[in-house]
């Protein structure tokens, strides 16, 4: 009883390294693949295009209501202090260092992430993958490459956006609708953002979840059972296993950059 | 027969399981070098995988595979690239790659492999179509192709490159009449004037009988008959005559692997 109760634990144990090795191998094809520039830097605007540029929409729309919001909490606590000035401060910070990064990852991950996985397990299904290798192209160089490149260049930028937006949004929201004096609002924001402590930090934690997301995003489709079930189940795994690596890793490198340790 | 100038691919002692099905037991063969070999059989019998192992995107659990003196199996995966761009594959799906048109997928392979200016380039690809009788759909998306035509602009691309082993998985099926005789003789006029070895995945008789060279007929994991065309279709091996003439009862079992029906019937819900 107790013995294969040991035996399941161990066999689901070597079952998950037995995986991550393989995604490990199989990043560590698609990093050391890149493909000479000629011919990769076409594919690589192109997917920089449908990965990135196609996720802006979203992400743009999102940051301003993130940031309206935040500005409409905060401006709700801290007049209560009489510290409605502060409020340029609040939200850059928020923004900069937590919520641009986390959520513009977390949306980047229902958005590209999905759509990467998806479009890659159908590329399997279809047999697209298999002759490619059969033409004497390496996929992991050919559709693997630009994409995970793609995705771990545009995550940071989409966050940065992010942030910019959501910091418009709420001067949009306190200093246009409710009355914050604008001089307070940016001055203070001004003074207490550092750029190498929170700006940097952030764009390194978006680095951080763009390759992360996007790692999950290729091996997943890679990986996936070639049906349409199969398919439709590595899309939600993309989304849960980014979502859960996201936050969890955020912790991390939040303990590591704020936490003093 | 073991020598291995004449013998493009042989596959020696082949043993392939997939998951616990035994899909070849010790099987082995030879495809002659500037022919056209048919690898026959009932669905299931695992004829794609022989070519899939043939191009090493499966790896057998025994047994060698040699192309053109290089085992298949041990190759490292930069050489098997290069071999892989002296084989063209027909897959029996078509697999065109759906984000490009039909012209840029026969222009693939030669975009890859070839140094060719692009005014040769659009000869070629045009000359390719017009042989599979679709020159006039190069700027249709594969996403507007029937599944026939889809195939015949695969079978194009196939051949893009002139390579020196064709592999045809299943190039009659889904073909109207007039597309299937354009494509048989196609690919035995392909063979005549290239001389490049060829191998067909077929399952019907009489249009692979009327182009092949030499015929191999597969079934329950091991080669059940081989020889001419002749040979094949005059056979007394009550294995083959079954399958040759398409006979519902014989040796070669209609059926996956079951239990008896009565007692399946007779077993109720659980």
């Amino acid at each position: 009883m107790i013995i294969q109760l040991l035996s399941r634990v161990g066999a689901k144990g070597i079952a998950f390294l037995d995986t991550f090795g393989t995604s490990g191998l199989f990043l560590f094809h698609s990093l050391f693949a890149w493909p000479n520039v000629r011919n990769g830097f076409p594919l690589l605007v192109k997917q920089i295009y449908s990965v990135g540029v196609l996720s802006l929409v979203i992400i743009m729309v999102s940051g301003l209501f993130i940031g309206m919001v935040l500005a409409l909490q905060g401006y709700n606590i801290l007049t209560r202090y009489g510290s409605e000035q502060a409020l340029g401060q609040l939200v850059s910070l928020t923004l900069l260092r937590e919520l641009g990064p986390v959520v513009a990852a977390l949306l980047f991950a229902g958005r590209a992430g999905s759509a990467l996985t998806a479009e890659i397990g159908l590329m399997k299904s279809t047999e697209q993958l298999a002759s490619l290798e059969m033409i004497g192209v390496d996929p992991l160089r050919r559709i693997i490459a630009p994409r995970f490149w793609a995705g771990v260049i545009c995550m940071p930028i989409l966050a940065v956006i992010f942030s910019s937006i959501g910091i418009w949004g709420a001067s949009l929201v306190g200093v246009d609708w409710l009355g914050v004096y604008s001089g307070s609002f940016w001055a203070n924001m001004q003074d207490s953002v550092e750029f190498v402590d929170d700006v940097m930090n952030g764009v390194i934690k978006s680095l951080a979840f763009g390759i992360v997301v996007t790692w999950i995003a290729v091996f997943q489709g890679y990986d996936s059972v070639p049906t349409s079930e199969g398919i439709g189940r590595a899309t939600t795994r993309t989304v849960v296993y980014a979502s859960l690596a996201i936050l969890s890793l955020d912790f991390i490198l939040t303990a590591l950059m704020f936490g003093d340790l | 027969m073991s020598d291995s100038n004449n013998n493009f691919i042989e596959v020696r002692d082949l043993t392939f399981y997939r998951g616990e099905r035994v899909i070849y037991q010790n099987v082995s063969l030879d495809i002659p070098r500037g022919k056209i070999t048919a690898i026959m059989g009932p669905s299931g019998t695992g004829k794609t995988t022989l070519l899939r192992l043939i191009g090493g995107q499966l790896k057998p659990d025994s047994g060698t595979i040699t192309v053109d003196g290089q085992n298949i199996p041990e190759l490292p995966r930069k050489e098997l690239f290069e071999l892989r761009s002296r084989m063209g594959m027909l897959f029996q799906s078509g697999a065109l790659f759906t984000d490009i048109s039909v012209f840029e997928n026969v222009a693939f392979p030669l975009r890859v492999h070839s140094q060719l200016p692009e005014e040769m380039i659009r000869d070629v690809v045009l000359m390719k179509l017009h042989a599979v009788g679709l020159r006039g759909a190069r700027d249709l998306m594969p996403s507007e192709l029937s599944g026939g035509m889809a195939r015949r602009v695969a079978l194009a691309r196939a051949i893009a490159l002139d390579p020196d082993l064709v592999m045809y998985d299943e190039p009659f099926t889904g073909q109207d009449p007039v597309a299937m005789g354009v494509v048989v003789q196609l690919i035995r006029l392909l063979n005549d004037a290239l001389g490049h070895t060829c191998i067909i995945v077929s399952h019907d008789v009489e249009e692979t009988a009327s182009i092949a060279d030499f015929i191999y007929v597969i079934a329950d994991g091991e080669v059940i008959g081989q020889g001419t065309p002749d040979e094949v279709l005059h056979s007394d091996s009550p294995r083959l005559k079954q399958f040759i003439q398409g006979l519902p009862d014989g040796p070669v079992p209609f059926h996956f692997p079951a239990r008896d029906l009565s007692d399946d019937l007779l077993a109720g819900v659980k």
